[in-house]
């Protein structure tokens, strides 16, 4: 049986599509997938810390800012905002203060990681500090304040008038751990 | 026959040395069929299990943890070690000689597709014997339940997974070679034949897709092992992004199943209403449209994860839009039996059955595809029901029609009439008692992939297992049916088999010899 001898080079490529494919799962989607929420707000992640510009307090608008902290799965912490809600100016710089508790007897490092709801106020809430920008060591028995600083963008859509951010903290000791023994 | 394939009267050495070595498309094909037939009863037994827990309210026969391994193991088995071998199996014993090709293109390929295919499913089924158990995170293998939360088998799972994800591409590349280079002098693609011409479409859907499938069980493996956060929020990561990654797989994968048992109906059809197909290219531009449709569908999968509401509206506009080429389909085979001189013998009666039970099963997916509905059916029997409509009565009717239709002119015997429509009537019976009542029990509220149930579900549950039995039962007759007709059936040599067949399979001498088409045939 003579093989058809377009019969390599249309194998090459196929192969070729299928590694393509592969590549793209791993590679482009994830990328594209966070790009995308990134642009849209979609996810509610917000974005880094902010660097503050001037702008003038727009003081004809009042909005309402709501915290909410979760610990997700079996983090054992207490972990709550002191104020459950701010109200706010757009263009004002406010501080807040999260408490976290470590209850085990053991040095735990935490996660917390931030959601905004609703969608469309994603892009216009801005960090300039944040706990969340790092992890959060606790030793046992440790407790901490968290601090958060925060602007709500003066371009806000009209349509907002009440902004979520909840906070899930993640227990992540066993992955520094693992990291640090890869490093070693 | 200095050339024929070794027997059993050459001893059990070189009997096994054939099969394991074998290079021929017909030999590979009922290795296939064999193993997928294996999967089946295997698949089978499990949803026996599933059922007969669910057969009353409470817990009788199994844990919890084990009817967890039992669903999800059912819909892997079934899926990808049932149903892609049984049509992979269909697809060499029949693409060369419906194209007049001599083999298929790649043959030492194809052996090796083949051949890793019961290791992949060696390795998964194993892990139900280890500590831990089988997989548990349900057939869709979400985030974070299949990496934060799996058992620590999960890894089998994986490489499981990565091994018939290499045998469906290779074996899908070897088609696509096939059908491209090997066609008969005059064998044009329009006047390929439909089973042909949904393979091939299919094939490349299957390059296309498989490889993301790797892809999102090695973002898991590196989830898991090696502290990357794909799917990991605490790593910054995203669990809905696996969502996406999967059913970006998954919809196409649906379609996978179904495009070649489409083609299979579109051969028997015509057969036994004694006229060519109605709207031949109709029939193969509506294939390509569902084909492009299913890559850009994928998210109303999940219209329950948060989506914006413009991203709601195109999923379903888009997902209802393929409604439209799968209406083409249909009314082409209504059409083609249409005035036709018909006859209803048993590879008829499944693809009759087929034509009915798929469209119904495609109007209950036109119903899950209403986002604003679809937050009510999500996770319900409702979807169990729709998805067994379509893949049951959808894929494995039209295989066994296909089997039934072309098993005399593979083995040169003919089946029993008689237990072939009794098996069809207790298979078409059974399964409509034991999905029929989903729907009621999905739009009552009942959700899926859970052990036990509320009391006012039990009614239901006790008739849907009952159906159930009776439909695995047919299956130990078709069994019964195939090995008797394989051993002791009527022999016929008669190359048409059926009076209205057509096609170049037909022109061949029955049973086929081991074989065809050295020469090319002429095609005008």
């Amino acid at each position: 049986m003579s093989a058809h001898p377009n019969n390599r080079t249309l194998l090459a490529k196929l192969i070729a599509l299928a590694a393509a494919m592969f590549m793209f799962a791993i590679f482009v989607l994830p990328p594209l997938y966070d790009l995308f929420c990134e642009i849209t707000g979609i996810g509610g992640k917000t974005d880094g810390a902010y660097t503050a510009v001037a702008v003038e307090v727009d003081t004809s608008r009042d909005i309402e800012v709501q915290f909410v902290a979760t610990n997700n799965a079996t983090m054992p912490w207490d972990f709550y905002p002191i104020e459950e809600r701010v109200v706010v100016h757009p263009g004002e710089s406010r501080a807040v203060v999260f408490y976290a508790h470590n209850r085990t007897g053991q040095d735990m490092l935490g996660q917390a990681i931030p959601n905004v709801l609703p969608n469309n106020a994603t892009d216009y809430f801005h960090k300039t500090e944040c706990f969340c920008f790092n992890n959060q060591p606790l030793a046992a028995g440790e407790s901490a304040e968290l601090a958060l600083v925060f602007i709500v963008d003066p371009d806000l859509p009209p349509s907002v008038n009440t902004v979520t951010l909840s906070y899930t903290m993640f227990d992540i000791t066993d992955r520094a751990v693992a990291q640090i023994s890869q490093v070693q | 026959m200095a050339h024929g394939p070794a027997t059993l009267a050459d001893g059990w050495g070189k009997y096994i040395s054939r099969w394991v070595f074998t290079t021929n498309h017909k030999d590979i094909g009922t290795l296939y069929l064999w193993f997928s037939f294996a999967m089946f009863i295997m698949g089978g037994a499990f949803a026996m299990i599933i059922r007969a827990e669910l057969f009353q309210p409470g817990m009788q026969l199994i844990k919890p943890e084990f009817f967890n391994q039992m669903t999800t193991m059912h819909g892997l088995v079934m899926v990808f070690g049932a149903i892609m071998p049984a049509f992979v199996g269909l697809a060499n014993w029949l693409i060369p000689m419906m194209i007049g090709a001599p083999d298929m293109a790649l043959p030492r390929m194809n052996n090796l597709s083949f051949w890793i295919l019961p290791f992949a499913f060696a390795i998964l089924t194993s892990t139900l014997f280890m500590e831990g158990g089988g997989p548990n995170f349900g057939w869709t293998f979400y985030a974070p339940l299949s990496t934060t939360y799996a058992p620590d088998t999960v890894n089998y799972f994986i490489f499981g997974v990565h091994i018939m994800g290499a045998s469906s591409i290779m074996g899908s590349i070897n088609i696509i070679a096939t059908v491209m280079n090997m066609r008969a002098p005059g064998m044009t693609y329009m006047k390929m034949p439909l089973f042909v011409w949904t393979w091939v479409i299919t094939a490349f859907l299957l390059v296309a897709v498989m490889p993301v499938l790797a892809g999102a069980v090695t973002m898991m493996l590196m989830d898991i092992n090696f502290g990357t956060s794909f799917f990991d929020a605490a790593g910054g990561g995203d669990p809905v992004l696996f969502q996406h990654v999967f059913w970006f797989f998954g919809h196409p994968e649906v379609y996978i199943i179904i495009l070649p048992a489409f083609g299979v109906v579109s051969q028997i059809i015509p057969t036994f209403s004694r006229k060519p197909l109605f709207g031949y290219s109709s029939m193969v531009y509506a294939t390509a449209a569902i084909a492009f449709l299913s890559f850009v569908v994928w998210a109303h999968h999940m219209f329950t994860v948060g989506m914006p509401i413009a991203g709601e509206l195109y999923f379903m506009y888009a997902t209802m839009l393929i409604a439209v080429p799968t209406g083409v389909k249909v009314f082409n085979w209504i059409t083609t039996m249409y005035r036709g001189s018909l006859t209803f013998e048993t590879p008829m009666l499944f693809s009759i059955a087929f034509v009915i039970l798929f469209t119904f099963g495609g109007f209950t997916g036109m119903m899950l595809s209403i986002a604003a509905a679809d937050m009510q059916y999500h996770d319900t029997y409702f979807v169990v029901a729709h998805f067994h409509y379509v893949m049951v009565a959808g894929a494995v009717f039209s295989g066994t029609a296909a089997v039934y239709y072309w098993l005399p002119k593979w083995c040169g015997k003919m089946y029993d009439e008689t237990m072939g429509k009794v098996q069809f009537w207790i298979a078409f019976i059974g399964f409509n008692i034991t999905f029929m009542p989903q729907h009621f029990l999905g739009l009552a509220g009942m959700p899926r992939r859970y052990a036990d149930y509320g009391l006012q579900f039990a009614d239901w549950n006790m008739v849907s297992s009952i159906g159930a039995f009776m439909y695995g039962g047919a299956q130990i007759l078709f069994l019964f049916n195939v090995i008797r007709t394989i051993g002791w059936g009527k022999p016929t040599d008669d190359p048409k088999v059926w009076e209205g067949a057509e096609g170049l399979e037909w022109t061949l001498p029955t049973p086929a010899p081991y074989h065809t088409f050295s020469t090319p045939p002429k095609v005008k």
